[in-house]
């Protein structure tokens, strides 16, 4: 397949064949990723700059390690070593970084819109590693590869996304990517932790968890960020836990052979059973490996896209 | 009969085609147009161009003192006479802040020194509170004396509603009214954004309509109970437009005003993320928009304004999240309001009253309603003239609008105020 796509800001651009292809150049990497020496020329001569101005271990290191084995150059650059600590705007950053011609930018940013800023003023490809509560959507193209190893195929498959739905670009991508792969998404949050659209979304929408997991083929829970405490958004951790937290009562009704994911960092106790994560229906570390070989497809298909 | 010193010739005025004939800076007569030598008097040849009494803008931002990289009184008079306005009245929050009467006498000086032969008439509007910081009552009447027309806090509105009333009722003994802008602080965290389908998608922190309208209800029930005037600027919403015909159906004194945009865009245009399209309140829905137009055929909405907000290019160029917000008003204005009349959303005489009748009785302006003495505040209009909404055509210094690069139709030929040309 020609890849016709300059940047890659969310799975609401790529078709369902795209996708498909995503999926499958993902599997050959793969296999790359399971032999003794682990890396090919492919993109040798190919310059990618990391620009994460948003705190990331997995992400980042993700994309490094991708880059690195198809032999791309790849520069790291956060936002407490860059200029934008001292007042430069995104705007000038990145005119900076695109005088230094590299073939790709993979940018995480706080702001959503912050990758497609990027992706209008520059020539070069932008891949967002997630964009405020807009877009992630290399997390949903990995946690699709992650089923699509495990199943074959999406289609026909029921999957619960739980927890803050609301200031979650993953659920946001994950629902796009999913309900194009044939799979019925379900979210299930705290009304406070839904958007006020939700209705309008192609999902079911539960408030009640065990509700929720009746039936479902996979599981994917959200990290709770702590703040929303704060935010006045929740009463406190404990009675969140209780109620939407991911427990053995709850993987009981959802099918036997139930998958269970989570995007990460995960907080052990509060979002998940600390148990549950390490189980063997848990796919979390899976999500960790197909990450890599996912994140080495798409800067494969965008940086050798024909121009 | 005073000597015409200046007819304007076969001019279009509602359908008919008209002379004009001005003495001493004064309307002398609008009558059906002829041939009758004017010994004397300066001709100006009108046809096929269309005569509109100027327009009155109640709500703007000069940006002077304090922010006159992105507009000073200078160039925001001129992007107003140029797009048809005779009367600005410009907010408070400057830097210093109008909140007493040496900052309204500096802003009158230089309006006189931007037009020293007579140009657009400046109406400042003082702060309600000190700073506009919604702690303490600014000296309103002293402000008053000075010059200003209205009083309100604007963008920052006093949240503290014991405060508000207080606010109301002293500045009613100066008898100008008090203006404001209507959002419940605590449910609008974030600005520009409507709360929605679009700030779903686009991952945008957002505020819901109810953070105007609960407001609204605020305001409203307040003017009733001191049986005072209010007036609610750039009203956005539906549930706002029940509230005021409620209210207005129950007498309460209340004038209310919109903007172009509220009527021309929706939430759509935030895809894409381009700022030029956040402003506040925010751009809402289809549903929105036709309850606004509604509004105004049906006398609810009495008037227009543009919430003219020029901002600098690289405060625009950031992220969404970052960017300020406002839509730079005053070169468009006419020719997107007009548009609506072309389109038969709205008839050309609420055209006439949203922008000169209703702002200049409400705001007790000069008003031009071409009857015998009225002032010579008019300009010509070519409704055809298309023309393209840039940098080069925009006179105010903030290029920020939603609809640049568009091609507009409708243009100021000549404008004339107090009979003389200025543009």
């Amino acid at each position: 397949m020609e890849w016709r796509h300059k940047d890659l800001l969310d799975v609401s651009q790529l078709s369902k064949e795209e996708v498909q292809h995503v999926f499958e150049t993902a599997t050959y990497f793969q296999e790359i990723n399971s032999r003794p020496v682990k890396k090919v020329p492919t993109l040798k001569g190919h310059s990618v700059v990391l620009f994460f101005a948003e705190a990331s271990t997995r992400t980042k290191t993700s994309f490094d390690m991708a880059g690195k084995r198809l032999s791309c150059d790849t520069f790291s650059l956060a936002k407490s070593s860059s200029s934008l600590t001292k007042g430069e705007t995104l705007k000038d950053t990145a005119l900076t970084l695109e005088a230094m011609n590299p073939d790709g930018i993979v940018i995480r940013h706080w702001a959503s819109g912050a990758a497609q800023f990027l992706a209008e003023r520059l020539d070069c490809s932008i891949i967002n590693a997630g964009d405020g509560r807009h877009a992630h959507p290399t997390q949903a193209l990995l946690d699709g590869f992650t089923l699509y190893q495990e199943w074959g195929s999406l289609a026909g498959k029921t999957i619960l996304i739980l927890g803050d739905i609301a200031h979650s670009r993953v659920a946001r991508s994950n629902l796009i990517l999913l309900n194009k792969m044939g799979a019925k998404v379900r979210f299930c949050g705290p009304r406070t932790l839904l958007p006020p659209q939700i209705k309008k979304w192609d999902a079911e929408v539960y408030t009640d968890l065990s509700e929720a997991c009746k039936g479902v083929d996979a599981i994917m829970c959200l990290r709770l960020q702590l703040e929303r405490q704060q935010d006045g958004l929740l009463p406190d951790l404990r009675e969140y836990s209780n109620y939407f937290g991911l427990g053995h009562k709850q993987i009981e009704l959802a099918k036997p052979d139930v998958k269970i994911m989570h995007p990460g960092p995960m907080n052990r106790g509060v979002e998940i059973n600390s148990e549950l994560a390490d189980c063997e229906a848990s796919l979390v570390l899976d999500q960790v490996a197909s990450g890599v070989a996912t994140r080495m497809a798409l800067l494969y298909l965008y940086l050798t896209r024909k121009k | 009969m005073t000597h015409p010193e200046l007819v304007i010739r076969k001019a279009v005025w509602k359908g008919e085609e008209v002379d004009l004939l001005v003495a001493e800076g004064k309307i002398l007569e609008v009558k059906p147009s002829s041939d009758t030598m004017y010994e004397g008097a300066e001709i100006v040849a009108a046809k096929g161009l269309m005569l509109m009494p100027s327009l009155t803008d109640v709500h703007v931002h000069l940006r002077e003192p304090g922010f006159e990289y992105k507009e000073d009184i200078a160039s925001g008079l001129k992007a107003a006479v140029h797009g048809g306005f005779s009367n600005i009245m410009c907010m408070a929050n400057t830097d210093p802040v109008n909140d007493n009467a040496v900052v309204t006498d500096e802003m009158l000086r230089k309006a006189r020194a931007a037009f020293p032969e007579g140009g657009p008439r400046l109406f400042p509007i003082g702060a309600l509170t000190k700073g506009l910081k919604g702690e303490e009552l600014a000296p309103m009447h002293e402000m008053a004396e000075a010059g200003c027309a209205a009083f309100s806090n604007d963008g920052l509105p006093v949240k503290n509603s014991e405060l508000f009333r207080r606010a109301m009722e002293y500045g009613s003994d100066t008898g100008k009214p008090v203006i404001d802008h209507c959002e419940d602080p605590y449910l609008a965290p974030a600005a520009g954004v409507n709360e929605g389908e679009v700030s779903s998608v686009l991952g945008l922190a957002a505020q819901p309509d109810v953070a105007e309208a609960t407001q609204v209800a605020r305001d409203l029930l307040m003017a009733e109970y001191l049986d005072m005037h209010i007036h609610l600027a750039h009203i956005s919403c539906r549930k706002s437009v029940d509230l005021i015909a409620w209210a207005k159906k129950r007498g309460v004194k209340v004038t209310a005003e919109t903007c172009p945009h509220y009527l021309l865009l929706t939430e759509e245009a935030l895809h894409g993320y381009h700022s030029d399209t956040k402003v506040n309140p925010p751009l809402r829905t289809a549903d929105d928009v036709e309850a606004l137009l509604a509004a105004i055929k049906d006398g609810t909405i009495d008037m227009f304004a543009t919430d003219h907000a020029p901002h600098a290019a690289h405060e625009k160029e950031v992220e969404f999240m970052q960017a300020p917000c406002g839509i730079s008003g005053l070169d468009s204005a006419l020719s997107l309001t007009w548009s609506l009349v072309a389109d038969g959303k709205i008839s050309f005489d609420d055209f006439i009253r949203m922008w000169t009748t209703a702002p200049c009785e409400t705001f007790d302006l000069p008003l031009n309603s071409f009857k015998k003495g009225d002032p010579a505040d008019f300009f010509l209009f070519d409704p055809a003239q298309e023309w393209v909404l840039d940098s080069a055509s925009m006179h105010s210094k903030g290029k920020n609008t939603p609809f640049r690069g568009q091609t507009l139709k409708g243009r100021v030929i000549s404008h004339f105020l107090s009979g003389k040309k200025i543009v």
